[in-house]
């Protein structure tokens, strides 16, 4: 392990539910970019797990498929540490007990890590089959820029 | 004639989305409809042509809370169908992998999804500045279940290490040791949370259900037995499409399962209790005992004590197995494919798993059929709707719409399993 902050970043959701994959498509992403220097974990969604894997992390960074009525691929940005997630917003996930709950679960019990950063995907199509829709595809790319210069920042604190 | 509507629109605490539809007419419940948008027909498309070691990895995609469920059905019907059975040291280890999930699986409903119903929160968020205490230990308990699924599966989400024939590698004695240490603190914390939950109250409910669960003669069951029921039922898993049948229903395009000579029945922690309480450890029976069940308890607004009743026995089963393990010579008996039909039917936390396959000569899926615990119940749940609507029209709308949710809740249907979201719509006329 480095010295430094430990950095670790969650993808979440079910890849055989069309774009309800993407989190898990992006981690992968910036596993292969950023090796060892970086955790980076793949999660269902379920609530209880999710707080338990960012557990002794400094820097912490979900990235999850959302429906919020947005266009398909529209990305969102949360800094969970400075307000409140919208519940309803990761309802899309597998399981309702979900990203937004856990976070705010987490926040009630006073174990959210010292920062934790959010993306929502909007997806598309949530129905059981693999490979993500046009839109949400396209989109993959520019949040894996995005993420990934915010994962280098974090490195270089 | 007076008429009044009863509308829910969203099921929250329920794994998944789905939409429920109650109906009242006068004085009358006229129509209970939970309607599920979609069954597992996809991963049974996606499972034929594929080699038959295959199906456990696949069908563990069905759900992140239940992998080991699919999983080890899975197994069971594949060396059916190829004429395996597993004994000694590898059954313990599936056992016990099995007390991982139920731990997880059921402590998250307890803590998270069903308590606050009876404490009367809005969800676990609310009640946890309430209760820090008890929502710490439900999640350490899960976690507890966690680490036993990450030391056998490889990881918790969609473990990798269970294979047709056993594991890809089985730990050493020793590997057990810290688990251990924490099991034993979730036994205790098990046993706490029977008295805890022992002391809500319960709205009332009895039915005459047909409870349906595995029967083994040696043991609680999870991976092995006979398909019995409280109303004479007692057949071989093999014989399970001759007596169930999976129909369509109008409102839902999900199936839903019913006694093809009677008619709904209930499966789950419930179930598998009042059809096996002689088999429940010491421990176990006391914990019931002492929190006032006897060997058979039918209101289903009681099912969050068996349910923790059940956490205390996988508990001690767990720790039973790791005491006694043995490493085996090998991880797995080498299995080879036939032409040939295989049933298997495993206790997932939320009651019988039941998968089939056939396969070709060359061990391809030529078909497959797979019947989740929650489409089993559906049809259960619709009727404890209705009757209890029409036993507590008197009571007022937000607190009806409230304890119909609780209901609903009583069978943790992981909608995840039987479809991808339920949106619980309670409504009437």
């Amino acid at each position: 392990m480095t010295a430094g902050p430990s950095i670790v970043v969650i993808g979440v959701g079910n890849e055989y539910r069309s774009d309800d994959g993407v989190g898990i498509v992006v981690a992968r992403r910036l596993r292969e970019r950023f090796l060892t220097k970086i955790t980076v974990l793949e999660e269902s969604g379920e609530g209880a797990a999710l707080i338990d894997s960012w557990k002794g992390a400094t820097w912490v960074m979900l990235l999850d498929a959302v429906r919020s009525g947005a266009p398909p691929g529209t990305i969102h940005r949360f800094d969970a540490r400075a307000a409140q997630i919208p519940t309803g917003f990761f309802h899309y996930s597998t399981h309702a007990f979900s990203v937004a709950e856990a976070i705010e679960l987490a926040r009630s019990l006073d174990q959210l890590p010292p920062h934790l950063i959010v993306y929502g995907i909007e997806g598309e199509n949530f129905a059981a089959g693999d490979g993500l829709s046009r839109a949400v595809e396209q989109a993959v790319e520019s949040v894996v820029e995005r993420a990934a210069t915010e994962v280098r920042e974090a490195l270089n604190v | 004639m007076k008429s009044r509507t009863i509308k829910v629109d969203y099921l929250a605490r329920v794994e998944g989305e789905g939409a429920l539809t109650v109906k009242i007419k006068g004085q009358q419940v006229t129509d209970v409809k939970l309607k599920i948008f979609e069954p597992p027909r996809f991963f049974e498309a996606f499972l034929r042509g594929r080699k038959f070691n295959e199906a456990p990895d696949i069908t563990a995609r069905i759900c992140g809370i239940c992998p080991i469920a699919y999983q080890m059905s899975a197994c069971h019907a594949v060396e059916d169908a190829c004429g395996v059975k597993i004994t000694g040291p590898i059954r313990d280890l599936r056992r016990l992998i099995y007390c991982g999930e139920w731990i997880e699986s059921h402590a998250l409903h307890v803590y998270l999804l069903h308590a606050p119903d009876f404490l009367g929160y809005e969800d676990a968020i609310r009640m946890a500045k309430d209760h820090p205490d008890e929502v710490k230990r439900g999640l350490r308990l899960k976690k507890a279940g966690n680490e036993i699924v990450r030391l056998l599966g490889g990881r918790e989400i969609h473990p990798i290490n269970v294979k047709v024939g056993g594991f890809y590698k089985v730990p050493e004695k020793r590997e057990f040791f810290a688990l251990a240490e924490e099991l034993k603190w979730a036994r205790d914390a098990a046993l706490e949370t029977v008295r805890w939950v022992a002391t809500f109250s319960f709205p009332e409910l009895d039915r005459d259900y047909e409870f349906v669960a595995l029967r083994h003669p040696d043991e609680y069951p999870f991976n092995e037995g006979r398909l019995v029921s409280n109303k004479g039922l007692d057949i071989a898993v093999r014989e399970y499409d001759q007596n169930f049948v999976e129909e369509h229903v109008s409102h839902s395009n999900a199936l839903q399962s019913r006694l093809k000579e009677r008619n709904s029945y209930f499966v789950g922690p419930q179930a598998r209790y009042n059809l096996n309480f002689d088999k429940l450890s010491p421990v176990a029976q006391e914990a019931a005992r002492s929190a006032g069940l006897g060997p058979v308890c039918r209101n289903p607004f009681q099912s969050i004590i068996v349910r923790s009743v059940e956490l205390v026995y996988a508990c001690d089963e767990a720790l039973r197995i790791i005491e006694n393990y043995e490493m085996p010579d090998a991880p797995a008996v080498k299995v080879e494919p036939r032409v040939s039909t295989g049933y298997g039917c495993t206790e997932a936390p939320r009651g019988i798993c039941y998968h089939r396959y056939r396969l070709d000569d060359r061990g391809v899926i030529v078909d497959a059929k797979i019947v989740p615990p929650t489409s089993q119940n559906l049809k259960t749940i619709e009727e404890d709707l209705g009757q209890f609507v029409q036993s507590h029209l008197v009571i007022q709308k937000d607190r009806l719409q409230w304890q119909c949710e609780q209901a609903v809740r009583n069978y943790d249907p992981c909608i995840s399993c039987a479809t991808h979201f339920l949106k619980l719509h309670l409504e009437s006329e």
